[in-house]
């Protein structure tokens, strides 16, 4: 029973929007954030092509299609996106990266210790540093102190054949193609970038991925908090 | 003379065409090196405010207030794949330290329904252990060296942009230890995004 399968696979992670099935790594990944401006779509973590920096990639409203809708997009100045390190491996943050909007910029801070840990943030009080927020035509990147700044509509990093995952569901299909075509080509998302030097983070911790044991990691994530 | 002044007028053109190349696109890159410096310094017109490349002077936002969480994400696609109605909500509002005690269980039914025959996987984690380190919904990012979700020797480092996470999420629930079950489920036959990625920040392509 293949299909029942599959079927429980895209059971779990589509949604019907508009009777179009979209997925993606995290977009609309449930009822109460999907199609919100607190939608984080994506969330990715590198060394940059310097190597002594890491980048914090957050991805919000996605699937914007070309033209108006990605033209239109804006981020919400009361939707706090909060990158969290965690070096202790306690799984929680010891400190954070935030991103706000206010006007035509998009403000920074830190990374610095949060001033409470959880699901509740103030917005902190330390160093500020801001970009301008990009538009398809005006790419704007801000340098300072050794961080470098993005905020503004990209191409969807994502790739994902979910229109065959739909013809295996629908039974017009029994397995993948290969290739497969990327049903995200095409689509939108609203990014903020973040490149900072590593050395602003307490060292790692090692044991924690039992596959680099002796290689000190962090716990990262990122979350969407609104104001109350 | 006349050859002189070619030349030079070639010279000139030249120049300016590696100027254009060495530009790739239009990016504005403002540097902001003395913004934060607690002196009136550069272009200034006051203290680390005013001039082409700091914030002006006077400018006053409000930052103040408390936010409470709505999303969160770690490793992609876990609430999508592993939640199911009645939790994700919930899971988005879950602390990661809380985590574990509140979804480990509820992962690991999910898991054996989408594969019954799941007994283990390529990592050899059996499914209370694998479910056990997705239901802590962080990712690991390594110190030092390669970050990636896998690139076929590195496991669980970071995730970077070209990683085809689908494809490795689909095999660890799907191809068994040895990786060779259920092989029309293991990769949906889409390797890499549609557009090339940048070197160099911000690494992510322009919108269409």
């Amino acid at each position: 029973m293949k299909k029942s399968k599959l079927f429980a696979v895209i059971g779990g992670i589509g949604v019907a929007v508009l009777s179009i099935f979209l997925i993606s790594a995290d977009h609309i990944d449930a009822p109460a954030v999907q199609g919100t401006t607190a939608d984080i779509t994506d969330f990715y973590a590198f060394q940059g092509q310097n190597s002594s920096n890491f980048v914090f990639v957050a991805n919000v409203q996605g699937l914007l299609p070309p033209g108006q809708p990605t033209d239109e997009a804006v981020f919400d100045e009361t939707v706090l996106l909060e990158f969290n390190i965690d070096s202790n491996n306690d799984l929680k943050e010891d400190y954070v990266i935030q991103a706000i909007k206010r006007g035509d910029s998009m403000y920074f801070f830190g990374p610095s210790a949060p001033a409470m840990q959880g699901l509740e943030s103030t917005i902190a009080t330390s160093t500020r540093r801001s970009v301008k927020i990009s538009t398809k035509d005006d790419v704007q990147i801000t340098e300072q102190d050794g961080m470098k700044f993005f905020a503004g509509p990209r191409e969807d990093p994502f790739f994902f054949d979910f229109n065959q995952y739909n013809a295996v569901l629908s039974g017009t299909a029994s397995s993948f193609n290969n290739p497969g075509m990327d049903t995200f080509a095409g689509t939108n998302v609203l990014s903020v970038v973040v490149e900072f030097p590593k050395s602003m983070l307490p060292g790692g911790t090692t044991g924690v991925n039992p596959f680099a044991a002796s290689t000190p990691m962090y716990n990262v994530w990122v979350e969407a908090k609104r104001k109350q | 003379m006349k050859t002189l002044k070619y030349i030079t007028l070639f010279a000139a053109i030249s120049t300016s065409l590696l100027f254009v190349q060495c530009k790739d696109d239009d990016d504005n890159v403002i540097i902001q090196e003395t913004c934060t410096d607690g002196i009136m310094n550069g272009e200034e017109t006051g203290v680390d405010c005013g001039g082409p490349d700091c914030e002006p002077c006077g400018l006053v936002l409000d930052f103040s207030g408390t936010y409470v969480q709505e999303d969160q994400m770690g490793r992609p696609g876990i609430n999508t794949v592993f939640g199911t109605d009645g939790f994700k909500d919930a899971f988005n509002v879950t602390v990661p330290s809380q985590m574990q005690a509140a979804f480990q269980e509820k992962f690991e039914t999910k898991l054996l329904g989408l594969n019954p025959g799941y007994t283990s996987n390529a990592l050899g984690l059996d499914a209370p252990t694998f479910t056990t380190v997705l239901s802590n919904d962080v990712l690991w990012l390594a110190q030092s060296g390669i970050t990636t979700y896998f690139n076929g020797t590195e496991i669980l480092t970071g995730r970077a942009l070209s990683d085809d996470v689908i494809d490795v999420s689909l095999l660890l629930i799907f191809g068994g230890p040895m990786g060779d079950e259920n092989p029309g489920l293991t990769s949906d036959g889409v390797p890499t995004n549609d557009v090339a990625f940048s070197s160099s920040f911000p690494y992510l392509a322009g919108p269409f």
